[in-house]
């Protein structure tokens, strides 16, 4: 599907510059005109076309088909529209409170709070192009899961007094949707692409140039010690600096994938992957706007569990 | 006519705004123009996502940075 990228990548790092593949300069500039272009060709594309999807669900109607949902079904429904509605970490104080006011149970909430910056198209897109399909259906799958099974337990904590006071006094009012045509979901999704693109573009660079420099320069199997599967404090290291890595799941992911190819075990990719993106200071900051402590922690810790088992698990069995 | 940004401080709240104030510019109109950042006052609207831009106490819209262009269709 790109051979004509690599063909590209050749032409420039071979005939332009006259390196040779094989050296360590060669083999890490081919990597990164390659990656880089293939990489936003897939982002441009699968963004706009989630984009158009996402037309369909802005959070307000989200949170009124949730808010008949019980458990269970809930958790499931709010984990699969957490893929389909914009979110936003900044709108996440109107989204919770939009959410429990109209009833939307707690675990429920959660399910969507956490699948939605976690299970999302860049990800996915991210994940595709540097590991194949398999790896990135799989952190689709286990995401879901993930997100569903900490809702239902912290939905049975039933920790509904350690949400801030006021939110339940607020009022909210209620907003027609309204329905777009055609020529307003097209445009809604080209601002909504550029918009995307335009923010992220620098860490996909920056993170493909440390990939490269990883694939060229860094010896083989140099991190299987440290970050093999042989180490079993791999994984709850690599969730604990996930945390602190925030938004940045688009220039991580190559670095992960160039730490892969020198040995770092598949679980402990997918763990962290998923620290990076469902976990992370700037959200807890956010979020402690309406919940108190003991809920923002059982909200970090039932997540940080969940992750660290998906490591275990993958690392086991792939 | 009174316009208000709702948003929490965000990077493309305040970036709304600026385009609210071209808006008006470009269609020589005046208009008081407000930043509404306080969570209650947003919620009443019932907005979710934010910015959200409010024209005479009516939610045009919510969750996407309009250009100065598309303000000044809705003025």
């Amino acid at each position: 599907m790109f051979t004509f990228l690599e063909t590209f990548a050749d032409l420039v790092v071979i005939r332009l510059l006259g390196l040779d593949r094989a050296t360590h300069l060669g083999g890490a500039l081919h990597f990164f005109i390659y990656d880089t272009l293939k990489i936003f060709i897939l982002l441009a594309t699968i963004i706009f076309c989630v984009a158009i999807v996402r037309s369909w669900f802005p959070p307000e109607r989200t949170k009124r088909i949730l808010a008949h949902e019980r458990e269970y079904v809930g958790n499931v429904m709010a984990a699969l529209l957490g893929i389909v509605t914009p979110f936003c970490s900044c709108s996440a104080v109107p989204l919770f409170i939009g959410f429990v006011e109209s009833g939307v149970p707690l675990g429920v909430t959660f399910s969507f709070l956490i699948s939605s910056p976690m299970v999302n198209e860049v990800a996915l897109i991210l994940l595709w192009g540097m590991f194949g399909w398999r790896i990135s259906l799989i952190y689709i799958g286990t995401g879901l899961v993930v997100a569903i099974v900490a809702g239902i337990v912290i939905g049975r904590l039933k920790m509904e007094k350690c949400v801030q006071d006021y939110v339940w006094e607020i009022k909210v009012g209620d907003v027609a949707v309204a329905e777009r045509n055609w020529p307003e979901r097209f445009a809604y999704a080209r601002g909504y692409t550029s918009g995307l693109l335009k923010k992220i573009w620098p860490y996909v660079v920056i993170g493909i140039g440390i990939g490269a420099f990883i694939h060229g320069y860094v010896p083989q199997d140099f991190l299987v010690k440290w970050a093999g599967r042989d180490n079993p404090l791999a994984v709850p290291l690599a969730v604990a600096l996930g945390v602190p890595l925030y938004a940045n799941a688009a220039g991580v992911i190559p670095i992960v994938q160039a730490l892969t190819a020198k040995g770092m075990a598949i679980g402990t990719v997918l763990a962290f992957m998923m620290a990076v993106t469902a976990l992370s200071l700037p959200e807890a900051v956010i979020l402690s706007n309406v919940l108190k402590k003991p809920l923002l922690a059982t909200f970090f810790g039932v997540v940080a569990v969940a992750i660290t088992m998906v490591g275990y698990l993958f690392n086991v069995i792939l | 006519m009174k316009i208000e940004v709702l948003g929490s401080g965000c990077a493309k709240c305040t970036q709304l705004y600026d385009n609210v104030k071209k808006a008006l510019a470009l269609a020589g109109k005046a208009a008081e123009v407000v930043k509404v950042q306080d969570i209650p006052t947003i919620m009443k609207y019932g907005v979710m996502s934010t910015p959200a831009l409010v024209i005479d106490g009516k939610v045009m819209f919510s969750g996407k940075l309009a250009t100065p262009e598309e303000i000044g269709g809705m003025l």
